[in-house]
């Protein structure tokens, strides 16, 4: 394992680095220093953000002094072995694939060398670990797609692609969890929102889930958007290790 | 109890001390891009530090008070009158049901902060009344005032005191050249020493792209040691960002929480009153300072605002 690294990011937080490399092994070492911070009780901690290979700890210089600060966290880093991590949580996010709702669908096929159903297919397969949130509210940076339907960027992008928009950049899949600009390309939508300012958990999403889609029609689309409007639309989950069993 | 927006100015929006604890999921942080002249104000007013307020960029806002009210303008000098009738910026001011706020132009600095004793009646979302207008969160509908807008303000519970002395020689100045104290990192091992030293003693400016996001500089171009890209990580108020160009983008309140480009140096928290207030064509400097003198300087700065609301208060 590379050398944890304490990188200084101006007067009020300190990035946590543990590699630098994308990888599930650094992310899961990052998800556990994050839970063992937080069960801590560690005062002046203000707010922590996981990335792909750090974790940015925000901190109140007021309550604690940076030299404190660190040796805290250092000392949380000899007993991350033995941190409990809860299984990781899988999303089950419903997608109405191809048609209006994913125009570039035929497209990210063709190039593929694929069938729409297979793409479909592959692409409703894996569950996706959400590395981390970032870019907008909600945004996942989703690993572990398949590389047989990685499609560029769209030459132009798009002004105003709607909210629950479902796409590839790359090696990259995600959903587009508010109305944005934006270039990927779009294979389908899904009813579910990721963002919604009402509920007591305003974000869906969190890094260390993983994210799983599954296929649906207009019909089932537009059930659960109704009930997502209505506000009574509960996101199927379940826990990675009870599936594996 | 309410205010009309005659004219919006350039850009009007609600603010407070900003959104935390939502970072995690890709929430930018938002809030008053000069943090200080927005508490300021508040302490002014005889409100809570942290109370929202109205953050006026450039060309200010016309505004009418349609009952009695008590203000504090702060921050930049963007020529504030009373019924066409100058008014004092650093000060509480009475104003009547019917008068109107106007601003006659920039003197100094970019952006003004208005409080009004009580608060503004605007609904937390995610804990905080800032406006994130990319995506429509917070403040007023999400979005920045626009001709006609009512706000609601909240009744004081009661008038500040001794009205008469609530005052303070403004806090901004303008200056041919700014200063700003920087602490080196995260990334400050990307560049070679020579691009440190550029950045460092070089003199830049800032060019007409600056928003509540970030402010882009332009100067001597500082040197990696290979690119300026990295694996996407954690981004702090006042982050100095250099991308493959060389040219720094210090970002701001409504930054994006992650990002790929190396960052050299964080300015300091006890300079986000200069930072905030920067405008296209400004001049600045970076001076390097250690942690622990930065996190002196934030700590005498609040408890400056501590004396300044036992001075007005007692």
């Amino acid at each position: 394992m590379d050398e944890v690294r304490f990188l200084n990011a101006g007067d009020t937080a300190v990035t946590v680095e543990f590699g630098n490399e994308i990888s599930v092994a650094i992310n899961s070492r990052i998800r556990a220093f994050n839970i063992a911070l937080l069960e801590s009780g560690i005062s002046g901690i203000v707010e922590t953000v996981p990335t792909y290979r750090s974790l940015m700890v925000h901190y109140d210089p007021g309550v604690i002094r940076y030299a404190a600060l660190e040796q805290k966290l250092k000392g949380l880093l000899g007993g991350l072995d033995k941190v409990r991590i809860p299984p990781s949580e899988v999303l089950e996010i419903p997608v109405l694939y191809g048609g209006e709702e994913g125009p570039d669908l035929p497209f990210v096929a063709e190039q593929g060398g694929r069938s729409v159903d297979e793409v479909i297919a592959i692409h409703s397969a894996p569950e996706y670990l959400i590395y981390m949130l970032g870019f907008t509210p909600g945004f996942t940076y989703l690993g572990g797609m398949d590389d047989t339907i990685a499609t560029p960027r769209l030459k132009t992008p798009r002004v105003k692609i709607p909210a629950g928009s479902v796409g590839i950049a790359g090696a990259q899949t995600g959903v587009y969890p508010i109305d944005s600009p934006g270039g990927w390309q779009l294979i389908g939508r899904t009813p579910v929102r990721m963002y919604a300012p009402e509920r007591e958990k305003p974000i869906l999403p969190e890094a260390g889930q993983y994210m799983k889609f599954y296929p649906i029609d207009r019909a089932e689309y537009d059930r659960i958007a109704e009930q997502e409007a209505a506000g009574t639309y509960v996101c199927k989950r379940h826990s990675r290790e009870e599936r594996a069993e | 109890m309410s205010i009309t927006v005659l004219h919006p100015g350039m850009l009007t929006t609600v603010q407070d001390q900003g959104r935390t604890g939502y970072q995690q999921f890709g929430v930018p942080v938002s809030g008053a891009v000069d943090p200080r002249s927005a508490a300021v104000a508040n302490i002014l007013a005889g409100n809570e530090e942290g109370e929202a307020i109205l953050e006026c960029t450039i060309m200010g806002p016309q505004l009418r008070f349609d009952q009695p009210a008590v203000i504090a303008v702060t921050g930049a000098d963007l020529g504030p009158t009373l019924d066409g009738v100058p008014m004092d910026n650093y000060r509480a001011v009475q104003v009547g049901a019917g008068q109107v706020l106007r601003f006659t132009g920039p003197k100094s600095g970019c952006r003004a902060f208005i409080a009004v004793a009580g608060g503004l009646d605007i609904p937390q979302v995610m804990g905080s009344r800032s406006t994130y207008m990319k995506a429509g969160i917070g403040g007023f509908h999400g979005r920045k005032l626009e001709k006609e807008d009512v706000l609601g303000l909240r009744a004081p519970e009661k008038g500040p005191k001794s009205l008469a002395t609530r005052a303070i020689a403004p806090e901004f100045r303008a200056r041919t050249e700014y200063t700003l104290r920087v602490v080196p990192g995260p990334q400050d091992d990307a560049f070679t020493s020579a691009g440190m030293e550029t950045f460092l003693t070089g003199v830049y400016s800032v060019t007409a792209e600056f928003d509540r996001m970030g402010c882009r500089l332009e100067g001597p171009e500082i040197a990696h040691e290979s690119s300026g890209d990295i694996i996407s990580d954690g981004i702090a108020f006042g982050a100095i960002q250099v991308p493959s160009s060389g040219q720094p983008i210090v970002m701001l309140s409504d930054r994006q929480t992650t990002g790929g480009y190396t960052k050299i140096a964080n300015v300091i928290s006890a300079d986000f009153r200069i930072l905030g207030q920067l405008k296209s064509g400004d001049k600045v400097r970076f001076e390097k300072i250690s942690l622990s003198a930065a996190q002196e300087a934030l700590l005498a700065q609040r408890a400056s605002l501590r004396l300044l609301r036992h001075v007005l208060d007692n």
